[in-house]
C-alpha cells in the first residue's frame, strides 16, 4: 500500500524553477531515502509533504487524502497532517524542559494527563534520554538535542517521519551512532520514513529504497541501495555514488582503444554503434600490478595517506586514480613511487556514451 | 506560509500593522507637510519661504544650526578621546570609568541645564559667585546664557552617543589589522593615524550625525538656558508660538514650516548616516569581540585618571547634588547647612502638592500604558516585518523607521493637527493626546527591541510545533510569545523610563491637570519655584536610575 503519492507536482520561486513534474510513491512502512546534491530542491520536496509550502501544480496523497492540490485549491495545514517532521537545526523548544518538548504534541492533542507522561517517558526511553526528563535543551549536546527532537516527532505515533538532513550537524562519529539508531527505531515502531540527505553514504546504510535526484530537480532513479550502487542507469547516479573514474576509449573498428594510444581495454565491449565512449569505475575496482597481463601505465603520483596509498595513474594520456591498503602494498611489493611502470586490469566496469556525460564531469 | 488556515490570519495582522503606523504615526507627520505647503486650497510653496525669511524664524533656523553644530564638534572630540582612553590604554579603573561615562545617558539634559543654571549662571550661579565673592573677580568667569554655554551642557549629555559607538568599534576591532601594520614596521602614531582612525571613522561620524539629529530638536537645554538672552532654536519656537497663541492659525503654520525644515533636515542625517554605515570598509569591524592592543601611557597615566575622575565629578556628579542639595533647601538662596535642609520638599511634592502629585501620577500611569501598548505592537509589526511573507510589508518596514527621523516636536505638533477634533475625534487637553504622542514616539525603540528578539526565533521551531499538530495561533501563543519575551520586556523598560522623564512631547500637549513630572519641573522652575522643581527632579531622577539598574540587571541576566 503506498502511504505517499506525489503526482506531477511543481513548485518554483520567481524566477527559480526548483520541481518540475515530479512523480514519486512511498510504499507504507519503508525506509525511503531522497538523495541529491544540495540545493537540488529535496528539502522543498519535503517541506511541500510536510505542508510548509503549497505547490504550484501538481497532487499529493498522504494515505488516502488529499492534502494538496492547487487547481482544487486543497491545502491541509501541516497540524492536520499527521506527521513527525525532524529538522536539520534540531528545533527544540529552547524554553521548554525536555519533558515539554517531547509531550507537546500529545498536549496539543488534548489526550489525558496519565497518558502524555506515560508515553512521553516511554519515548525518552527509547531514545535513550532516561533521567535527562527535566533538562533544558541549553543542558544538553547536539547529538541529545537530535533524539529529542526525535522522540517529539515520534511520540504521537505518525504514520510518516519526515528526517531533514538530521544528522548534518553531529560530529562523524555521532553521526554513524545515531544512523544506526534511526534504523533501529524504524524497525521496532514500524514508521515509514521519508530521509534527505546529500550524504550518500547514510541513505546507503539505512534505507531500504533510493531515490536520487539531480541538481536540477528531476529524479535520476529509483531503487535499493544495491541497485543505485551496481547498477547506476547514467553517469550522475554513477559519478554522485562515490569518486568515480571515467576514462575516454575510443572505438576503431572493432576494438576498443584507450586514451591516445593503442592497447585495448581488458574488458567486454559496450553494446552500441557510438564511437566515443567513456569506462567508469570505482578506485576501488581497479587491480593494479608491477606487470603482466592488463593496460600498461605509468604512476604520476604516490601519495601515502596512512591507512591507504592513493595513485593517480595515466595511460596514454587519459588519468586514473585508484588506492589500495597500505600494508596489503607493502607485502605484495605494489609500494610504487612516481615514474613507476604498472599494469592494470578490472572488477567491475560500467560503459557510457561519452555524449551523455556532458554536465556531469564538470561538477 | 501560504497554506489556506493561515492566510485569513496573515492578512489581519498585516492590515492591523498597517493601520496603527498609518493612524499614529505617519498620518500626524503628514498633516504636517500637508499644512506648511497647502494654504487656501492651494499649494503655496513660496509661502512657506515667507515664513522662514521672518527675523525670528529665520534666527531660530540660524541658532539651531549653530548650537547643534557646536554641540556635534564638541561631543565627537570628547566622545572618540574618552572612547580611545578606556578601550586602548593602560589607564587604571577603566572599567568604572566606561560605565559612568554611559550615566549622562540617562540623565535628562533639562534637569543638567537646571543644575548648571544653578551652578554658573552669570549673577547668581554659586560657582560664579564663589569667585566673585571670594576671590575678588570682577563679573562671572563664564557666562551660561551664551552659545557657548548652552552647547557645553549638551555636550555633557550627548557625548555618549559617539562614546558608545567608538568603543564599540574599537573593541571589535580585529587587533591583526594593526599587528601587520606594525610587523610592516610602521610605528604606533603611523598605526593610529592611517590605520585605526580610518577604521573606527565611520563610527564617529555616524555618532556624530546621532548627536546632530538629537541636538537640532532638542528643546529642554536651550528652553531653561537660553531665556535670559533670548537664546532660542526650533523647537523652543514652536513651542512658544503655539503655548502663547493658545493654537492660532498663524502659530500653527509657523509651526508647520518649522517643522518641516526639522524633518528635512533629519531626513537628510538619516540618510547620511545609513550611507557611511553602509559604505564597505565598514565591513572590517567583524561582531566578534577581540582584545585590543593597549597603549602604555607611562607618565601619563595618572594624570589622565586624575582628568577623567575630575570630568566625572564636575559633569555628572557636581550637578546632581546640586538637584539634591536645592531640592532639601527650605528656601532658595540660604546655604547649605544642616539646619536650611530637610526632607519637608520631598514630602510636599509627594503627598501635598496637587501639582507634583498629579505630575508623578500622569507620567507613571502615561508610561505604563504606553509602554504596554506600544509593546504590543512592537511584537505583531515586527512580527510581520521579520516574519512574514506578505506582499506590502515593506510599508511597513519604512513606516517603522520614520519615527526614529521625526522629532519630538514634530510628533507633538502633528499630534495636536490630527487629533484637535478636525477629522471628528478631539483628545487636545486631555491626557489621551499626550498617550498618543508617545506611542508614536516611542513605536520605534519598541520594534528595534522585538525584530532582534524575533530574528532569533529561528523558523523552523514554528514549523516544528505545526508538524506538532499545533495550529498557528497555539504556535504564536507557545512557542513565539515566550520566546520574545526578553525583548517584549526590553521594549518596555526602553519606553517606560524614557516617558518618565520626557518634556519636548508634553510640554506642547499638556493642559493645566495634564501636566507630566517633566513639564511640572520645567514650569515650576520658570516660575522661580526653583526649589521645589528641584525636589521634584531630585525625585525623577531617583526614579529613573532605580528603574535603570532594574532593567541593567535584568538584560544582564538575560545575556549570560
Amino acid at each position: 500500500m503506498d502511504i505517499i503519492r506525489v503526482e506531477n507536482v511543481s513548485k518554483g520561486y520567481p524566477g527559480h524553477p526548483v520541481l518540475q513534474n515530479l512523480s514519486l510513491t512511498l510504499k507504507k512502512g519503508e525506509c525511503f531515502t531522497l538523495l541529491g546534491p544540495s540545493g537540488c530542491g529535496k528539502t522543498v520536496l519535503l517541506r511541500l509533504l510536510a505542508g510548509f509550502e503549497s505547490a504550484d501544480a501538481g497532487k499529493i496523497y498522504i494515505g488516502d487524502t488529499l492534502v494538496n492540490d492547487p487547481e482544487a485549491r486543497i491545502a491541509v495545514p501541516p497540524e492536520n497532517r499527521g506527521l513527525g517532521v525532524v529538522f536539520q537545526d534540531y528545533a527544540v523548544w529552547p524554553h521548554m524542559t525536555v519533558f515539554e518538548n517531547v509531550a507537546y504534541p500529545l498536549k496539543i492533542a488534548d489526550r489525558p494527563k496519565d497518558e502524555i507522561k506515560e508515553r512521553v517517558m516511554r519515548m525518552i526511553d527509547i531514545v535513550g534520554m532516561n533521567g535527562l526528563d527535566k533538562r533544558l535543551p541549553s543542558e544538553l549536546s547536539g547529538g541529545q538535542q537530535q533524539r529529542v527532537a526525535l522522540a517529539r516527532a515520534l511520540v504521537a505515533d505518525p504514520a510518516l517521519l519526515l528526517l531533514d538532513e538530521p544528522l548534518s550537524n553531529l560530529d562523524a562519529n555521532l553521526r554513524e551512532e545515531m544512523r544506526f539508531e534511526i534504523k533501529e527505531l524504524q524497525k521496532k515502531l514500524g514508521v515509514t520514513v521519508l530521509y534527505v540527505t546529500h550524504d550518500q553514504e547514510i541513505g546507503l546504510a539505512i534505507s531500504d529504497r533510493v531515490a536520487i535526484m539531480n541538481a536540477e530537480g528531476a529524479i535520476q532513479q529509483i531503487g535499493t541501495p544495491w541497485e543505485i550502487f551496481e547498477q547506476p542507469v547514467n553517469p550522475f547516479v554513477f559519478n554522485f555514488m562515490g569518486i568515480a573514474n571515467f576514462i575516454d576509449v575510443r572505438r576503431e573498428e572493432n576494438s576498443f582503444l584507450v586514451g591516445k594510444g593503442s592497447q585495448a581495454i581488458p574488458w567486454e565491449s559496450p553494446a552500441g554503434d557510438a564511437t566515443e565512449w567513456v569506462a567508469a569505475f570505482r578506485p576501488s575496482d581497479v587491480r593494479i600490478a608491477r606487470s603482466g597481463d592488463g593496460l600498461h601505465g605509468v604512476i604520476r603520483r604516490a601519495n601515502f595517506l596512512g591507512a591507504m596509498m592513493d595513485y593517480l595513474i595515466e595511460i596514454d594520456g587519459a588519468h586514473l586514480r585508484t588506492s589500495i591498503e597500505t600494508h596489503h602494498a607493502i607485502a605484495q611489493d605494489l609500494m610504487f613511487k612516481a615514474g613507476d611502470e604498472c599494469s592494470l586490469s578490472f572488477l567491475s566496469l560500467h560503459w557510457f556514451e561519452k555524449e551523455s556525460l556532458k554536465g556531469v564531469l564538470e561538477e | 506560509m501560504n497554506t489556506k488556515s493561515s492566510f485569513g490570519v496573515a492578512q489581519i495582522i498585516l492590515f492591523l500593522s498597517i493601520a496603527i503606523l498609518v493612524v499614529v504615526v505617519a498620518f500626524p507627520v503628514l498633516l504636517i507637510l500637508f499644512n506648511a505647503f497647502w494654504v487656501e486650497d492651494h499649494f503655496n510653496f513660496s509661502g512657506a519661504i515667507e515664513i522662514l525669511k521672518e527675523p525670528e524664524t529665520f534666527k531660530a533656523l540660524i541658532n539651531s544650526l549653530i548650537i547643534a553644530g557646536m554641540s556635534t564638534i564638541g561631543s565627537t572630540i570628547v566622545g572618540t578621546f574618552f572612547a580611545w582612553l578606556v578601550t586602548r590604554t593602560d589607564m587604571p579603573h577603566k572599567r568604572f570609568m566606561k560605565s559612568m561615562f554611559l550615566v549622562p545617558f540617562m540623565l535628562p539634559s533639562f534637569i543638567g541645564a537646571m543644575a548648571w543654571k544653578m551652578l554658573l549662571s552669570p549673577n547668581a550661579g554659586f560657582i560664579n559667585r564663589f569667585f566673585m565673592d571670594n576671590l575678588g573677580f570682577d563679573g562671572p568667569i563664564f557666562n551660561l546664557y551664551s552659545y557657548y554655554g548652552i552647547s557645553a551642557v549638551e555636550v555633557m549629555y550627548l557625548f555618549p552617543f559617539v562614546f558608545i559607538q567608538v568603543c564599540g568599534a574599537l573593541e571589535r576591532m580585529d587587533p591583526t589589522l594593526e599587528e601587520s601594520a606594525r610587523i610592516s614596521g610602521a610605528g604606533l602614531f603611523t598605526i593610529t593615524r592611517k590605520i585605526t582612525i580610518p577604521l573606527v571613522l565611520p563610527s564617529i561620524l555616524s555618532g556624530a550625525l546621532l548627536i546632530m539629529l538629537y541636538s537640532m530638536a532638542h528643546f529642554g537645554t536651550v528652553a531653561v538656558l537660553g531665556i535670559e538672552n533670548g537664546i532660542y532654536n526650533i523647537p523652543v519656537l514652536i513651542y512658544e508660538r503655539i503655548h502663547q497663541s493658545g493654537g492660532s492659525f498663524e502659530s500653527i503654520r509657523t509651526g508647520t514650516v518649522l517643522a518641516t525644515v526639522l524633518v528635512i533636515s533629519a531626513a537628510c542625517i538619516i540618510w547620511a548616516q545609513r550611507k557611511i554605515l553602509g559604505s564597505g570598509h565598514y565591513q572590517i569591524i567583524g561582531g566578534k569581540s577581540f582584545r585590543p592592543m593597549e597603549l602604555k601611557l607611562r607618565g601619563l597615566k595618572y594624570p589622565l585618571m586624575f582628568f577623567c575622575f575630575a570630568y566625572i565629578a564636575f559633569t555628572i556628579v557636581l550637578p546632581t547634588v546640586v538637584i539634591f542639595l536645592v531640592g532639601g533647601l527650605s528656601t532658595y538662596g540660604l546655604s547649605f547647612t544642616p539646619e536650611n535642609l530637610s526632607l519637608d520638599n520631598f514630602k510636599f511634592i509627594l503627598f501635598e502638592y496637587d501639582v507634583t502629585r498629579d505630575a508623578i501620577f500622569n507620567s507613571v500611569t502615561l508610561g505604563l500604558t504606553a509602554a504596554i501598548i506600544t509593546m504590543f505592537a512592537g511584537v505583531m509589526i515586527s512580527y510581520v516585518i521579520v516574519k512574514m511573507d506578505v506582499k506590502g510589508k515593506g510599508i511597513l518596514e519604512f513606516l517603522g523607521m520614520l519615527p526614529f527621523s521625526v522629532p519630538g516636536s514634530v510628533i507633538a505638533l502633528g499630534v495636536i493637527l490630527a487629533w484637535s477634533g478636525q477629522f471628528g475625534i478631539n483628545l487636545y487637553n486631555t491626557v489621551w493626546i499626550i498617550l498618543v504622542a508617545y506611542i508614536a514616539r516611542y513605536m520605534a525603540f519598541s520594534l528595534k527591541a522585538n525584530s532582534a528578539a524575533l530574528e532569533q526565533v529561528h523558523d523552523s521551531l514554528v514549523e516544528a510545533s505545526r508538524a506538532c499538530g499545533a495550529t498557528m495561533w497555539q504556535s504564536l501563543k507557545d512557542i513565539v510569545l515566550p520566546l520574545v519575551k526578553p525583548g517584549m520586556f526590553a521594549a518596555f523598560f526602553l519606553i517606560f523610563l524614557p516617558s518618565l522623564r520626557e518634556l519636548t512631547v508634553s510640554i506642547m500637549l499638556y493642559a493645566p491637570t495634564t501636566r507630566t513630572i517633566g513639564v511640572a519641573i520645567y514650569t515650576l522652575n520658570e516660575d522661580g519655584e526653583t526649589v521645589i522643581s528641584c525636589a521634584l527632579a531630585a525625585i525623577a531622577l531617583i526614579i529613573i536610575i532605580v528603574g535603570q539598574t532594574v532593567i541593567n540587571h535584568f538584560t544582564k541576566k538575560e545575556s549570560e
